[in-house]
């Protein structure tokens, strides 16, 4: 018994692979709960909406085969991903708060980008909900390569 | 723990979270449209609008409808079917939801055809030959007139009725009711002023056999 445990142990905790799954675990939750807006609640997602997700969800494949095996290199292509994403996300904030006018919104008539479809307890919105998680995965991110250099 | 084992069960509850958020709101999202059916019951029916079946039927079917809507052709033959294997049983009120551009001139054809006594008879003919004339789901309706050749309308004066306002102002107020019943796609039905909630062919059939059932 006490063989196996000490040959797991190492194989067990890897260093920053816990990173990478909380990455990944944050990238599932925010692709669930994007298809959960559209498909069952039926909001209709916007062109910049669609530039997010086009980001988030191969960070859903990405990270998971990052992490079988553990591939320090995983980071090479997960963070160019959520880096354009953050991007898309932070000028959609913008865009939503009014800070860019609407003239420049590259939206069609079927979905504004602008139109507020859903505030959480008053101030929760979705592309705040995108900046968060696409911030956390790069955070996340940025730990795992310092943690193993 | 093992990674794969953690990563599994992460994976696992992150779906049934979905599942069940799905579920509830789900039966939210159905609570909330059978009241608001309930509250806005007298705009289901309006006296202008056509209605086919037995006159003192028990149950009746609201048909919000847009004849360039594929969903809506596929689901009439299914309704025809219903009434006539229930004869007598039931009637069937259609409402107009032109949310398709161009569908309202289709509208106003049928309505047009309406005082020729021919509503039924065009309105197949439309869907006959929708593909043709809304393809892809942009509606070319002037294409109809000529695919009208086999009901006997006389086209002449149908044009002519399209342009009443009449016609126009039943339209603006079907659409302001499908608004108010949160009829946001077609075909939308109300049996006996309950919605069919979750949409398909088999909840239909389920639902007005319930209420054939509670009314016979």
């Amino acid at each position: 018994m006490n063989d196996v445990a000490v040959k797991q142990t190492p194989e067990n905790t890897p260093s920053g692979w816990h990173l990478l799954f909380l990455a990944w675990i944050l990238a599932t939750v925010a692709t669930l709960g994007s298809l959960f807006f559209s498909e069952i609640m039926g909001l209709k997602p916007c062109v910049l909406c669609w530039y997010q997700r086009i980001f988030m969800y191969p960070l859903v494949v990405i990270l998971l085969l990052g992490m079988f095996p553990l591939d320090k290199g995983v980071i090479r292509y997960a963070l160019p991903l959520a880096a354009l994403g953050w991007l898309f996300a932070i000028y959609h904030y913008l865009l939503y708060s009014g800070y860019i006018p609407e003239g420049l919104q590259p939206c069609d008539k079927e979905a504004s980008c602008a139109e507020i479809n859903l505030e959480l307890f008053g101030f929760i919105t979705i592309p705040m909900l995108s900046i968060l998680a696409y911030t956390a995965i790069i955070a996340l991110l940025i730990l795992f390569r310092k943690s193993t250099k | 723990m093992n990674k794969q084992i953690q990563v599994s069960i992460a994976g696992a509850l992150l779906i049934i979270l979905f599942a069940v958020a799905v579920v509830i709101y789900n039966e939210e999202k159905a609570d909330e449209l059978t009241d608001n059916a309930s509250q806005n019951a007298s705009l289901l029916v309006r006296d202008y609008s056509p209605t086919f079946g037995n006159e003192d039927a028990k149950v009746t079917i609201v048909e919000f409808f847009d004849p360039a809507c594929e969903t809506c052709k596929a689901f009439h033959p299914l309704v025809k079917h219903l009434m006539s294997s229930n004869p007598g049983k039931i009637k069937l009120v259609l409402r107009y939801a032109p949310f398709h551009q161009g569908s309202d001139y289709v509208v106003k054809l049928l309505e047009a055809a309406r005082m020729q006594n021919k509503f039924m008879e065009t309105l197949e003919a439309t869907y006959a030959s929708q593909a043709t004339w809304a393809p892809h789901h942009k509606p070319q309706p002037e294409r109809l007139w000529m695919l009208l050749g086999g009901v006997g309308l006389d086209l002449k004066k149908a044009k002519e009725d399209m342009e009443s306002s009449t016609v126009e102002q039943r339209i603006q107020q079907d659409l302001a009711d499908a608004q108010q019943l949160q009829v946001t796609r077609t075909p939308g039905f109300f049996v006996n002023g309950k919605p069919l909630v979750q949409f398909g062919s088999q909840q239909l059939q389920q639902l007005v056999d319930d209420e054939i059932r509670s009314s016979y």
